[in-house]
């Protein structure tokens, strides 16, 4: 074989080598790229610039101060978000769900639908895309485009830089920093971005943990519960800094069980060595602002609302029949709500918020919705609402938060709501792109029953200690 | 994702750039299959991004492209394939986005590879175009973010770098879409063979090194004078590449 030839003859000739040909050969790609680089190159003002971005690193990386400054300039993010999303936000559901919504069905009746068919389309239907549409546009349209600044001038890495030695001592990868922070944005984008990680068992931590990233169709579910329950707390002035700060404790928790999670993985099911990397931490560049505003309008925001519109028209028609659907004289809804009553309260949550998370596998935003259109259904509140299975939004928030009180609410349900809120199983997109990325119906099961498992337990233990003291 | 050219500069014949139509994903039947490499944050998803009209996500992260992407373009009557491969420091380790990059542009064979690099990083992105010289002859060097080198101060003399690589090399900031137009040019000549490039070859090795190079790429010739790039395959197996001798038992790279 003239293969085996060639095979020999190199044997032979490593042996003559020696030892050592990898370095040398490196060595001599590093010389001649020095020569070349040498005759072509010519430097002026380069140690200015790159004292710049030096002492710049030295600030954001430092021991000290690089921590407080990635809260800080998250919070900032956040409460631009929250202040700046609240008056488009009530444009667009005065126009989708004041007016237009009326008019359709208007129309409806006019043309002669049965109920039913009105009742399945307008109010089941349309009624779930208009609220995710108002609900997540505008906050998608801030954080988005903020976020895509942040990460064309070259902070992101910086980032994974902070977090690295943390990740390694809960045996993980310190890019899944990176993946981590894509999650905030959406979880499914997180699970793919893993793929930066080489070795498999790093990767299945970075995926299974993704989840507890609080992601885009949670923060407003943890906006608007924080400034019901826990804006309120505090006197008007410093509502909206206790809300955020609220908020930011949830997405640090977060945090932190992705760090307790990925260390009781690596001591348990992934057991491994951490796999060591090396991170260039680019230099800072001005991002083009306009320009990152259009593509992370037209790439993310747009792309991710019409996967939550994909999903939540039909999460808003289910909603609608189990509402309208009886069994003997308790519609389905009703009838699930009551048997998930006791393991809700034992939890300090309520059957109508299982109820709620069940229906929204498909998409998180719907959550509150639902919540709303249910508690309603189910304590029979008179006077709001549009009947059965009607999901709707309130025009103030403090119209949203009696009807929560009626329906039972109290301090403790909220705060559990939000925790549940960050510890429960994946949405149903999440989940389908872990079973792409994983191809295995195992990794796939333990991510999404692990957080929820989770959710369990810290749900049950603070409801538990808060009875005791309270 | 067709193009409306509205502007008169877009539509003027001198302007190259009037001959670019981008394909997007539309990448069936190419004349030319163009590779795109380079260091990781280089830029790379932007030249890809320029040339093929497609959005590839591109953020100031390295490794954000994790798998190959890939678009098409039409130049001169020709269709052009691109695909755009992860960045990687080196050619010479066995992580994963190492080995798509450099298993595509041996064995994948692509007509040009342009070799993406930060301007004002020239000295480290050389070490990877040097490997890749080894591996391919047809490749043009895309100097890149020389808005950036120009900010910094530094200056770079394009035709010394060229003479001394071999290869021809395109100033361009693609960010703002300069110098894209010449970098198509010069991609199209080098994939009729209108350019015939020299790469530099490795030269810093030890004497003993490179009698022991030649004396293998010698007998990879003798027994497959096919090969273009011996030279490369003679390296590896002698730094005991289990892939590369994978490939000789079964002649994965011959088949011509």
């Amino acid at each position: 074989m003239k293969t085996n030839k060639i095979l020999n003859i190199s044997n032979d000739l490593r042996w003559q080598i020696g030892e050592g040909f990898h370095d040398k050969l490196t060595e001599g790609i590093y010389s001649d790229a020095a020569t070349i680089a040498q005759n072509s190159v010519q430097k002026k003002g380069d140690a200015k610039r790159f004292r710049f971005d030096r002492s710049l690193d030295k600030i954001v990386t430092s021991k000290v101060w690089g921590f407080p400054i990635m809260i800080l300039i998250l919070s900032v993010v956040l409460w631009l978000t929250i202040i700046g999303a609240n008056y488009p936000s009530g444009l667009l559901s005065d126009l989708l769900i004041g007016n237009i919504y009326p008019w359709l069905k208007t129309i409806g009746e006019s043309i002669g639908f049965p109920w039913w068919l009105s009742g399945f389309l307008f109010d089941g239907v349309y009624l779930a895309l208009a609220w995710v549409i108002a609900v997540m546009l505008p906050p998608m349209a801030i954080f988005f485009p903020l976020f895509t600044l942040l990460e064309d001038f070259g902070y992101l890495p910086r980032v994974a830089f902070n977090l690295d030695h943390l990740f390694k001592k809960s045996g993980a990868h310190g890019k899944q920093a990176l993946t981590m922070s894509m999650g905030f944005g959406c979880n499914a984008a997180g699970v793919i971005a893993t793929r930066i990680i080489d070795s498999p068992r790093e990767r299945l931590i970075a995926i299974i943990t993704n989840n507890f990233s609080l992601c885009n169709g949670r923060w407003p579910t943890q906006i608007l519960i924080a400034s019901i329950f826990i804006g309120a707390l505090v006197p008007e002035n410093f509502a909206g800094a206790i809300s955020t700060f609220a908020v930011i404790s949830i997405a640090l928790l977060g945090i932190f069980f992705t760090f307790m999670v990925s260390l009781f993985l690596s001591k348990t099911m992934l057991k491994g060595e951490v796999s060591s990397f090396t991170l260039e931490l680019p230099p800072y560049r001005p991002p083009r602002f306009w320009k990152t505003i259009y593509t992370s309008l037209i790439d993310r925001t747009l792309i991710v609302l019409w996967r939550a519109c994909v999903f939540a028209a039909p999460a808003g028609a289910v909603i609608w029949l189990i509402s309208n659907v009886f069994i003997g004289d308790s519609n389905i809804a009703n009838w699930m709500i009551i048997h998930l009553d006791g393991f809700g309260i034992l939890l300090g949550l309520n059957g109508v918020i299982l109820l709620a998370y069940i229906v929204a596998i498909p998409a998180n935003e719907i959550v509150i919705p639902t919540i709303l259109m249910l508690t309603v259904m189910s304590a029979s509140i008179t006077g709001v609402g549009s009947g059965n299975g009607v999901m709707f939004e309130l025009d103030s928030i403090n119209a949203t938060g009696e009807i929560l009180k009626a329906g039972g609410w109290t301090l403790l349900t909220a705060i559990n709501l939000m925790l549940f809120s960050l510890l429960h199983n994946p949405c149903s997109t999440t989940i389908y792109t872990i079973y792409k990325e994983t191809k295995s119906v195992k990794w796939t099961t333990v991510a999404s029953i692990l957080p929820i498992i989770l959710g369990f337990i810290v749900c049950f233990i603070v409801a538990q200690v808060w009875r005791i003291l309270m | 994702m067709q193009k409306v050219t509205n502007s008169a500069c877009e539509g003027c014949e001198l302007n190259q750039a009037s001959n670019l139509k981008k394909l997007g994903v539309n990448i069936e039947d190419n004349n030319y299959v163009v590779a795109l490499a380079g260091n990781p944050n280089t830029g790379k998803s932007t030249v890809f991004n320029a040339l093929t009209g497609l959005k590839q996500h591109t953020g100031n992260w390295p490794g954000k492209t994790v798998t190959r992407a890939e678009g098409g373009y039409r130049y001169n009557e020709k269709k052009y394939k691109l695909v755009d491969l992860p960045g990687t420091y080196s050619l010479l380790s066995t992580s994963q986005d190492e080995e798509v990059a450099r298993n595509f542009i041996l064995f994948g064979k692509p007509d040009v590879t342009i070799i993406v690099v930060d301007a004002s990083r020239l000295e480290r992105n050389l070490n990877l175009v040097l490997q890749i010289l080894e591996i391919t002859d047809k490749a043009v060097l895309c100097l890149n973010l020389m808005d950036e080198a120009k900010r910094l101060e530094i200056e770079i003399d394009d035709r010394t770098l060229a003479r001394d690589l071999g290869i021809p090399v395109v100033p361009t900031s693609a960010r703002s879409k300069e110098g894209i137009p010449e970098l198509l040019k010069i991609v199209h000549q080098v994939a009729t063979g209108e350019i015939k490039c020299k790469p530099h070859r490795i030269k810093n090795v030890p004497k003993n090194i490179n009698n022991a190079i030649e004396k293998l790429r010698l007998e990879i010739e003798k027994e497959y004078p096919n090969v273009p790039n011996s030279r490369w395959i003679a390296l590896r197996l002698l730094d005991g590449d289990e892939r590369i001798i994978e490939a000789v038992k079964t002649g994965e790279f011959i088949t011509e």
